[in-house]
């Protein structure tokens, strides 16, 4: 019962704080408004007394983090998934050691890995500097402060949650249904894509969830590696309660928006994972 | 197997795709921690092994500021951790003894929820949640705050471990004319230990690691080594902080192998 008042609380506060009138420079006023909402969808021109049309800006930046947090588990997942199953299918006994190589760096302060990142993919940081040296680019790439690099980060940041929900349930997959398909004539791509993905998509689609939800709402990767023109909603966020913005109910309404939206995708998954459970026993 | 030529488990590029997954997660930590040895002003240029930015950490000018920061997050990860295992291990303890399924499933979803929502949004809720009962912002906010989002951490390994234990063992020693009180400290406890431990771990590094949440519950002028890095490397990466970057490393490296360790060596006993 504490649990549910702990965990709730907060986040009917933040819904509350949504709906009331901001105060200069941080705070709320205690009087109901819904110009939280309105600022963010809303334009009303210049002297804000037209009526609404909707407004890009915030939107955009939305649409910006879901299409970033999207780049950066497309990425986790190339990799992510080849790593997984080779992984899963080493002898039993090595593999707890690759999965805690695979895990240390998740427990590595994530303020110092993103600033690392940084570090190596700098103008002239050791990354360029070896690439120059080994003559593959001849100017040095200009990583930092791009949408890229943004997506470079989170993809670093996530990579273990895209591994070890992968690992999980190719390591639970019965290879004897691979080798059924391949005495059938099925060469071993088709027997990768037709039997053994559907067996582990319930594995696949956690790893996805797992690396796009953090994802959409970081903040460190977007501030340290993007720059300010590069901007996700966890920015706009931070800005209204720690920058210059101070408008603490519009900040509290683009979080209930952030997760809003995170909800959706976590019940979609959760159905998901119910069917896909259905039709395996 | 044999008869089809092939390995039906092995696929080609697997393998350099492995590899590249590890180099691509160690490479920036490697790079950073050799950087913090470099012997040079700059940080581009490589001017030979030397301890300097170590010894500026501690004797340099901005000395002061990461000691202060430094006494700050460990002090909060020890206080923090320790509460979060306490919580943990009582809950532990009468959900999973006691609690029917159902509100052992409810309890479950509750404590995992901050897993999976957005740190950000977390930050939002518990700033506004403190500024709404009036308590101002400093040292002990971001203590709360800590102890409150350690407690998922601190749990899982706890709760784990305590499923594998048998209720045979208590029913045991109450048969023998233990206290319940005796069969929890002598008995279960002792059992627990190990998932106690690794939960206690895992939650002083998440403590000592956060900066989104203790970010937004700070107070003005009170920093934890993660915000002050933050700060400092707002104006720029100096090669002092690849040094405090390092250490911070490897304490948490350190802290991950023990409890690695630990559950292992239990596993074989």
């Amino acid at each position: 019962m504490v649990l549910i008042f702990v965990v709730l609380i907060p986040v009917l506060m933040m819904l509350i704080y949504s709906f009331l009138t901001k105060e200069f420079r941080g705070g709320v006023i205690w009087e109901f408004s819904l110009d939280a909402y309105d600022q963010f969808f809303c334009s009303r021109g210049l002297f804000g007394d037209e009526p609404c049309s909707i407004e890009w800006t915030y939107i955009n930046i939305f649409w910006r983090s879901i299409w970033q947090a999207g780049a950066a588990t497309l990425l986790s997942l190339v990799i992510g998934f080849p790593t997984a199953y080779f992984i899963a299918t080493r002898p039993e006994r090595v593999r707890p050691v690759w999965v805690f190589l695979i895990t240390i760096p998740y427990w590595v302060n994530l303020l110092i890995r993103t600033v690392s990142m940084k570090f190596m993919l700098r103008d002239n940081g050791p990354l360029n500097d070896m690439l120059l040296a080994t003559g593959i680019i001849d100017d040095p790439l200009r990583i930092v402060n791009t949408n890229f690099a943004v997506q470079l980060g989170l993809f670093y940041s996530y990579l273990p949650f895209m591994v070890l929900p992968i690992y999980a349930s190719v390591e639970r997959y019965n290879f004897a249904l691979s080798e059924a398909a391949a005495d059938l004539y099925a060469s071993k791509w088709v027997t990768l894509r037709r039997i053994l993905i559907p067996a582990v998509k319930p594995g696949v689609i956690a790893g996805c969830i797992l690396v796009f939800v953090p994802s959409l709402g970081s903040f460190l990767a977007p501030d340290l590696l993007g720059g300010a023109k590069n901007f996700m909603i966890g920015s706009l966020i931070e800005e209204q309660f720690k920058g210059n913005a101070g408008n603490w109910p519009f900040g509290a309404a683009a979080s209930m928006i952030l997760l809003t939206a995170v909800l959706i995708i976590l019940v979609i998954f959760a159905r998901q994972q119910a069917r896909a459970q259905k039709a395996v026993s | 197997m044999a008869r089809r030529g092939y390995d039906i488990k092995r696929f080609t590029g697997f393998l350099p795709m492995t590899i590249l997954c590890i180099v691509i997660l160690y490479a920036p930590l490697v790079i950073v921690t050799v950087y913090s040895f470099n012997d040079s002003q700059s940080i581009t240029n490589w001017e030979g092994i030397s301890l300097r930015w170590y010894v500026d950490v501690f004797t340099g000018p901005e000395s002061e500021k990461f000691k202060l920061a430094a006494w700050n997050s460990f002090t909060i990860a020890i206080i923090a951790a320790g509460t979060a295992t306490t919580l943990s291990t009582l809950a532990a303890t009468s959900v999973i003894r006691g609690g029917q399924f159902r509100l052992r499933m409810l309890s479950l979803g509750l404590i995992s929820m901050p897993l999976m929502v957005p740190e950000i949004v977390t930050a939002v809720a518990t700033l506004i949640f403190f500024n709404s009962i009036g308590f101002t912002r400093g040292y002990l906010t971001i203590l709360v705050a800590h102890i409150a989002f350690c407690i998922p951490f601190a749990y899982m390994p706890i709760a784990a471990r305590m499923q594998g234990i048998e209720d045979t063992f208590e029913q045991a020693a109450l048969d023998l004319y233990a206290t319940k009180r005796q069969a929890f400290t002598k008995i279960l406890l002792p059992m627990m230990m190990p998932g106690i431990i690794s939960g206690f771990l895992l939650a002083f590094i998440i403590s000592l690691d956060d900066f989104i949440i203790t970010n937004f519950v700070k107070g003005a002028g009170v920093e934890t080594l993660p915000t002050a890095i933050f700060g400092a490397v707002k104006q720029g990466i100096k090669p002092n902080i690849m040094a405090i970057s390092t250490m911070l490393l490897g304490v948490s490296i350190l802290m991950v192998t023990i409890s690695y360790f630990v559950s292992k060596k239990d596993e074989l006993g």
